[in-house]
């Protein structure tokens, strides 16, 4: 029988109400002293940056979240039910202000710390949540189906081999944390999610306590406690957690009723308990504020004023919290929400789904500021108008992943599918740094990028062994080889002849283990 | 076979400590249950008798009666299946090959000799076995099948004779529902057994006590307190098995009179102190063999002992005091009383209040082949036809290797002891659960959800999309996880833990249920709408995976 550590699974589903982590993809992992594993281990020089992504879920009303005070009469003539006044807006740069609830972010803003950048959206738009979410999550073209996520993608450039041979000596931790029972598209990798997620906020603290849900005394629920006492015992990951948070023993106060800030709050005292997990990802909804999103007697408070406040109430904490705990140079984060809403304002005081809208980047190593141009509000906005995007959404992903992760000027195509223009978000500094190539190789190819044909070797353990070819979409387009082998490491050649350039991935599949590999076609 | 392993193994106990939980076994006795006839316990009996809970069976028992469902779920009307074909290829360098056979064809009536090709062979067995599992019928037969194999078990790798073992095999799966005693006579010179525990070295110059023992200990007595046969009484029992020799090229076993002890054999007090007659003539092994079962099955342990078993089959393993005299000994009543036909002590069990009382429901851990062919069946997972049988074999194979993987390998338990989850006090089903087969659960599970398994080209992954089509309200994001939940699980979970599922898989974070329905919706008008579909597909995935993580899944 092998050893409990040879195994490994980013889901902790053990012993809560429901499970505390749960994750993308249970596999099994080798052992990390295993003699093909050393020789894998390589030096790697670490960035410590950590980037946290903020979802507001439901599509934000950006046009009352940052106001136009340029156009505010064109503003206040499509939104008269539900505009701010111009003098109870928060002064950014004279052109645009933030809504009055949004003290704490406007202190941000005033320490330099706060970019706001203007129309952020992409050609096409999706008026659909969970399609609009899906490109969000994708970054693809909104008429192209990507399976994958942005930062799932980066995840597999920096840690190819993962997870065949993780957790090991150089990553420890999860490679991203998510707050949600689910591990979004974001962190979905080429084969399996690169990430893990904390299912909510009471089942962290749960976890970290050892609490155990309560199970029926009967003899199910006798078995039940078992299996989940095993459970736990066989989440290695559960373990880096629990000692990463009790490392971070004070931290300032939170907002209270604030969920957001409480999600922050588990991130920060991760981030300074030690984790080398590079992404986090949390998520605040009631965003979708089709009616009664302020109060008619005063249009600075009600339903989407709260949720404002709170997004501004738990930044601002978070990022007290990171100085406070000395990790404020290491941590950036962003905001993004599946769209804005409609200019017009409907007749139930709310606004209906919409394209682009502005978000934030925060944190100590932003360019802080507003990027970008007032949008332009037509003076007599109709319910089909929308805002046209001044920036592609993934220009702000491009130039983090650059600038802030890292990612080599030539890796940067292949984990966005194409090109997108930089922004003055965050300076570059000190980067570089080779591939985490730790773990257990099983497939790569050669070259790599390639033109007409690569060559692709795959270690086996025996028995039925298959490598197919797949796009950017995951559909399957050749299936190089699908028989039974004798344990040991061969080779395909994949001709990929008209296929046109672009990400490919050479996908591994051994009875239970897989692994995929990213390729890249130029012309 | 050495059994040392297994008496060590015996001797030391393993048991988590943390165990906060006392559970009494479950209440009511043998009497006919009277209680509702609902979703709720056609699941439970689908569960226990066969291999998950198909939302067509759900159905159709649904529409019978309690009494009609048991009835027909005890009288399988499936003919046996068709043997196992040849869907390997024979290497060029064996002694002795059979490229006589064609590809396709079967290859059951071809004696080899070959190791080579009794390996192919045996590996061709298992896959084949394992689809009949997963093609099974509706009813118990499946379940008994594998039940004898736990039962009398043997292991193909020991056995080598891959006619031999599907031989066995049959023998077990015609007479899974039959007469126990006939049985046990018929799996003593059959073949296979022959081999496993060298009944066919067994002479009157060199007696092997091997199945001797075996019949007695692990067979028909069992190692309960009241069953007191000696050692004496393995010897004489071996003197009385003397003589059977095994016949490759007939595949089938033969009494050869030269090597039969023919003195008489005397038992002990337990066996009534019975002296049987030493026999001569070429039915002389017969009927010794004839008096020592009849000596054997005259015992009150038998009876007992086989009860106790079905009982940890079908029920829980917790056998106390109040279970052994209310369940087990009233079964035992009707086994004899019946001469020991499996039916009607099945048909006790199966309609008695103790079987659907509430303790009893939920509190079996899958054992690796329940998991595994409960998941390809639960969620209707399509499958190639028998007549494509390299995608079917393939496909097989993989659903044998992920038994094998969680400790499960059908045709090789560990020892001649069986399966330890159906014995070994006081953990039983609980070994099924490691911290090695755990996460291989999961991961079985996941890859099944996922990116599933492709072989020649074909895909078998879960069509989670295909599956709640089944449900009555799939466009109702509350009623889609109760009722899902409904057929995977025997233990619910907590309304807020439902409500938060709902709303971070199926609505995306959204706060609206709309949203699903509409999304739904849209799947069902227009599958054409290619991100629509694709967003539907993936939720589904992720919370059926979810759901499949639980501990909960494990339970049946």
């Amino acid at each position: 029988m092998m050893k409990r550590r040879d195994f490994l699974r980013n889901t902790i589903p053990a012993g809560v109400v429901i499970p505390s982590l749960v994750g993308g993809f249970s596999f099994k992992a080798f052992s990390a002293d295993s003699a093909i594993m050393q020789s894998l281990l390589l030096p790697v020089t670490e960035t410590d940056h950590v980037f946290v992504i903020i979802q507001l879920n439901g599509g934000n009303d950006g046009l009352n979240m940052v106001v136009p005070i340029e156009n505010f009469n064109n503003y206040v003539n499509a939104r008269q039910n539900i505009y701010i006044p111009e003098n109870r807006v928060l002064p950014l740069n004279g052109k645009a202000g933030l809504h009055p609830a949004m003290n704490g972010l406007h202190q941000l803003y005033k320490e330099g710390q706060l970019k706001v950048v203007q129309s952020v959206g992409y050609p096409q738009p999706s008026y659909s949540h969970f399609r609009a979410t899906d490109i969000w999550m994708s970054a693809s073209d909104s008429n192209k189906e990507v399976n994958t996520g942005w930062a799932g993608r980066y995840l597999n450039y920096e840690y190819p081999n993962y997870p065949n041979g993780y957790p090991n000596a150089t990553m420890t931790d999860p490679l991203a944390i998510q707050i949600g029972s689910s591990t979004s598209l974001t962190l979905q990798g080429p084969a399996v999610s690169m990430g893990m997620s904390i299912s909510n906020t009471s089942n962290f603290y749960n976890l970290i306590n050892g609490i155990q849900d309560p199970a029926p005394a009967t003899p199910a629920g006798k078995e039940l406690t078992y299996i989940r006492t095993i459970a736990s015992q066989t989440q290695q990951y559960a373990t880096v957690i629990k000692d990463a948070a009790l490392k971070t023993v004070q931290q300032v106060s939170y907002p209270t009723n604030n969920s957001l800030g409480d999600q922050l709050k588990i991130v920060a005292r991760l981030i300074k308990g030690g984790l080398k997990t590079r992404i986090y990802m949390v998520n605040y909804g009631g965003f979708d504020t089709h009616s009664a999103q302020v109060n008619t007697t005063d249009t600075t408070s009600g339903s989407h004023a709260k949720l404002l406040q709170n997004v501004s109430d738990a930044i601002k904490a978070f990022q007290d919290d990171l100085k406070f705990l000395g990790v404020d140079d290491r941590v950036l984060g962003m905001t993004f929400s599946e769209f804005g809403r409609r200019i017009k304002s409907n007749g139930s005081m709310g606004t209906d789904h919409g394209s682009a809208a502005p978000l934030f980047v925060f944190g100590k190593s932003v360019m802080g500021g507003v990027l970008g141009e007032t949008p332009i509000i037509p003076s007599n906005a109709t319910v089909n108008d929308n805002l046209p995007f001044q920036y592609d959404f993934r220009s702000i992903y491009a130039t983090v992943l650059s600038n802030w992760l890292c990612v080599n000027e030539a890796d940067l195509q292949q984990i966005m599918l194409k090109n997108f223009q930089m922004l003055p978000l965050v300076n570059a500094g000190g980067c570089q740094k080779p591939i985490n190539m730790s773990g257990e190789l099983l497939i790569s190819n050669y070259p790599n990028p390639f033109s007409g044909s690569t060559v692709i070797s795959f270690k086996t353990d025996g028995g039925h062994t298959l490598v197919q070819i797949m796009d950017a979409s995951g559909k399957v387009i050749a299936n190089l080889t699908d028989k039974e082998y004798t344990a040991g490491t061969y080779s395909v050649v994949f001709e990929s002849g008209l296929l046109p350039a672009g990400v490919y991935y050479a996908r591994l599949q051994n009875m239970a283990t897989q692994q995929v590999r990213a390729m890249i076609k130029v012309k | 076979m050495d059994r040392k392993s297994f008496l060590r193994a015996a001797s030391s106990p393993k048991k988590e400590e943390n165990l906060a939980i006392i559970a009494p076994p479950p209440n009511g006795g043998l009497g006919e249950y009277k209680g509702a006839w609902t979703e709720n316990e056609v699941i439970h009996l689908l569960k226990r008798t066969m291999f998950g809970a198909k939302k067509a069976d759900i159905d159709y028992f649904k529409t019978r009666t309690f009494l009609q469902s048991v009835d027909e779920i005890l009288n399988p009307t499936v003919a046996l299946p068709d043997p196992p074909v040849k869907e390997y290829i024979t290497p060029t360098n064996t002694t002795n090959s059979d490229a006589n056979i064609v590809q396709g064809a079967p290859w059951i009536l071809d004696p080899n000799t070959d190791g080579t090709v009794n390996f192919l062979r045996r590996q061709s067995f298992k896959k084949w076995w394992m689809g009949v599992m997963v093609g099974q019928d509706r009813s118990i037969l499946e379940k008994m099948t594998l039940f004898w194999h736990n039962h009398f078990a043997t292991e193909t790798n020991v056995i080598s004779n891959a006619q031999f073992i599907y031989k066995h095999h049959l023998l077990l799966r015609s007479s899974a529902l039959g007469n126990f005693k006939a049985l046990t006579k018929a799996v003593t010179i059959d073949p296979a057994m022959l081999v496993y525990l060298n009944g066919e070295d067994n002479s009157n110059k060199a007696p092997d006590e091997n199945y001797g023992r075996e019949l007695q200990e692990l067979f028909c007595c069992g190692k309960g307190p009241d069953s007191l046969y000696t050692e004496e009484d393995v010897r004489a029992s071996a003197q009385v098995l003397t003589g059977w020799r095994n016949d490759a090229l007939n595949i089938s076993s033969k009494f050869v009179e030269s090597r039969h002890d023919i003195t008489n054999k005397k038992f002990s007090a337990f066996y009534s102190n019975t002296v049987i007659q030493g026999q001569t003539g070429p039915n002389g092994g017969e009927k010794e063999l004839d008096a020592m079962l009849d000596m054997i099955f005259a015992t009150q342990e038998v009876a007992k002992y086989l009860c106790r078993r079905i009982y940890r089959w079908f029920v829980y393993y917790d056998i106390d005091d109040v279970v052994e005299s209310t369940i087990i000994t009233p079964m035992a009543d009707i086994f004899r009383a019946n001469n020991y036909e499996v039916k009607p002590v099945l048909n006790a069990l199966l309609k008695s209040e103790h079987f659907f009382d509430i303790l009893a429901k939920g509190c079996q851990i899958k054992s690796p082949v329940d998991l595994v062919v409960g998941l390809v069946r639960e969620f209707d997972v399509s499958f190639p036809p028998v007549s494509d049988y390299n995608s079917y074999y393939g496909f097989c194979n993989f659903l044998v290797s992920a038994t094998a993987n969680l400790q499960q390998s059908i045709g090789d338990p560990p020892d001649v002891s069986g399966w330890k989850a159906y014995y070994q006090a006081p953990q039983f089903y609980e070994i099924w659960i490691t911290s090695d087969t755990l996460p291989k659960r999961n991961q079985f599970t996941d890859t099944m959800i996922q990116n599933g398994y492709t072989f020649s080209g074909k895909k078998m992954v879960i069509d989670a999309a295909a599956f709640i089509l089944q449900l009555p309200n799939p466009g109702d994001p509350n009623k889609l996880i109760d009722d899902l939940l409904k057929i995977i699980y025997r233990i619910d979970i907590s309304a807020a833990s439902k409500t938060q599922l709902k709303v971070d898989i199926l609505l995306g974070g959204q706060s609206s249920d709309y949203y699903w329905t509409d999304a739904w919706n849209t799947y069902l008008t227009n599958p054409g709408n290619t991100s629509n579909t694709n967003t539907v597909k993936n939720r589904l995935r992720d919370l059926f995976r979810y759901f499949m993580n639980l501990s909960e899944y494990q339970l049946a």
